[in-house]
């Protein structure tokens, strides 16, 4: 794809702006990172507050008096189950157990609204409307940006702008105005820390974003950071940790399927899915920590001591924060307890690594 | 004296006598980002020119570093375990990766001088 038939989003002038390095992603031209560097970009996040353009992503309406359950036919999760306002993470499963896309699900008025993944998003759009289309009402918000700030400065920054923001409970969303913006904002976030995510119309959301960034707690960051962040966070990034081959038990992600749903079953591959519950999966997503300084990428191959293979890595770079190289990958069940040894093949050479309980960095999500 | 050599992939040499030391420019920390972890070759290897003497890692990814000449690795900068930032800080002084004895002079003729590689720089836009 040449540089001219890239997508844009709303914040492409601030970008260019910025001085950020921008790079293709899932078909849209985004901020990598911007002059102080994902280093930087990651630490300050952790520290004060990071607004992050996540306009990329899919903002879908599923709209009906029934669009609970008929989106329950789609995903493992408790949907019925959400009180107005809520917000559940869940997966479009497939009939053989495997992840079409992960997403964020928030009960509306009018029905369900979905947050999912920009790679994902049209395939997915032609999946509910495969599915779900003559029951209800589904449309792609194609008109809207979507704008992350996340950190533990994050309530207090929008605080200052709307009092009411800062209560909002996690994992809730609700209408607010934000400098005069009308905004739809989710307690939410994909970095482990406190954050929001504001939905706002396009022609807004270059007036909010710099109005956010007026505040000196808040820094522009890139996905670069939004990268590093999440992998300490131990959250999957679809099509890397997660995909068409990967169940959500084998990727640790058995606690997104409601106590009803293990029950009743009736979404795509849930004989298998209900299967490994009970089983226990061959194989399973776990936390990886290379003894020494160098960084374990994507595709490195996981070994036992008699360098026998025991499965890859899916997510690997070095975190910021635990300031020493971190993975994620799959392994056999057997060698997935935190603790075992392992090694990394990392340019023909076995580089000893641990097993270890996932996040790298601890959530501190909002109470 | 010395003199400066620069490669295509945005390696330096430094030569002092048969003596070269080798890092990556100015430029090419600056595209790679934040360095967090070198790989440096063991002093007693023999590398030819343009073959992988290196690897630098930043945050986002592992990039290959090139021997600009062949010849037997002697030293390597042991300050880069400790603190591979170095790179990002004085990438064409501190920073350096490895010295090596230069095999043939010949290999420097093909490199470029600084204001043919500043233009070659310049010209990537």
């Amino acid at each position: 794809m040449s540089e001219s038939d890239l997508k844009t989003t709303p914040l492409y002038a601030l970008h260019q702006e910025l001085g950020a390095k921008l790079v293709p992603f899932a078909g849209y031209a985004m901020p990598v990172n911007y002059p102080d560097g994902i280093l930087a970009e990651h630490l300050h996040t952790r520290a004060k507050a990071g607004l992050f353009d996540v306009s990329h992503m899919g903002q879908v309406r599923v709209d009906g008096a029934d669009a609970a359950p008929l989106l329950e036919e789609l995903v493992p999760g408790d949907i019925q189950g959400l009180a107005p306002n809520a917000i559940r993470y869940t997966l479009f499963t497939n009939d053989h157990g495997g992840i079409r896309d992960d997403l964020m699900a928030t009960r509306t008025a009018d029905g369900v609204f979905l947050v999912v993944n920009a790679a994902c998003k049209d395939a997915d759009l032609a999946h509910l409307e495969a599915h779900l289309g003559a029951r209800a009402r589904i449309a792609m918000l194609a008109d809207r940006a979507l704008i992350a700030l996340q950190g533990p400065g994050a309530a207090a920054a929008l605080g200052r702008l709307e009092p009411a923001l800062a209560k909002l409970p996690f994992m809730t969303a609700g209408a607010f105005t934000i400098a005069g913006i009308a905004c739809q904002v989710s307690r939410s976030g994909y970095t482990g820390e406190d954050g929001f995510e504001i939905s706002v119309r396009d022609r807004d959301a270059d007036a909010l974003a710099r109005t956010l960034l007026r505040d000196p707690e808040i820094m522009p960051i890139g996905l670069g950071a939004r990268d590093s962040l999440r992998l300490e966070a131990g959250l999957c990034l679809y099509g890397h940790d997660i995909d068409t081959t990967t169940t959500p038990i084998e990727a640790g992600l058995a606690w997104t399927i409601g106590k009803r749903r293990r029950e009743q079953g009736g979404f795509p591959g849930a004989a298998v899915v209900l299967d490994q519950l009970k089983r226990g999966p061959a194989r399973r997503r776990v936390g990886l920590k290379p003894d020494g300084r160098a960084p374990a990428r994507e595709g490195t191959v996981i070994v036992d001591a008699a360098e026998r293979p025991l499965g890859t890595v899916t997510s690997g770079g070095y975190g910021p924060t635990v300031a020493a190289p971190v993975a994620m990958g799959y392994v056999a069940a057997a060698g997935a307890a935190p603790g075992t040894e392992v090694g990394l093949m990392v340019r023909g050479k076995r580089l000893a690594a641990h097993v270890v309980k996932l996040p790298f960095v601890p959530h501190r999500y909002a109470k | 004296m010395s003199e400066r050599r620069y490669s295509k992939e945005h390696e330096w040499i430094r030569v002092e006598g048969d003596t070269g030391t080798v890092g990556i420019t100015d430029y090419a920390q600056g595209q790679l980002g934040d360095v967090v972890y070198v790989e440096l070759p063991d002093p007693g290897k023999k590398v030819a020119r343009g073959a992988q003497a290196a690897v630098v890692e930043s945050v986002k990814a592992a990039s290959e570093v090139y021997s600009p000449v062949g010849g037997e690795v002697t030293a390597v900068n042991a300050d880069l375990a400790g603190n591979p930032a170095l790179v990002n800080e004085s990438a064409e002084d501190r920073g350096w990766f490895f010295k090596l004895t230069i095999a043939d002079r010949a290999d420097l003729a093909a490199l470029m001088d600084e204001p043919a590689y500043k233009k070659f720089v310049a010209e990537l836009g």
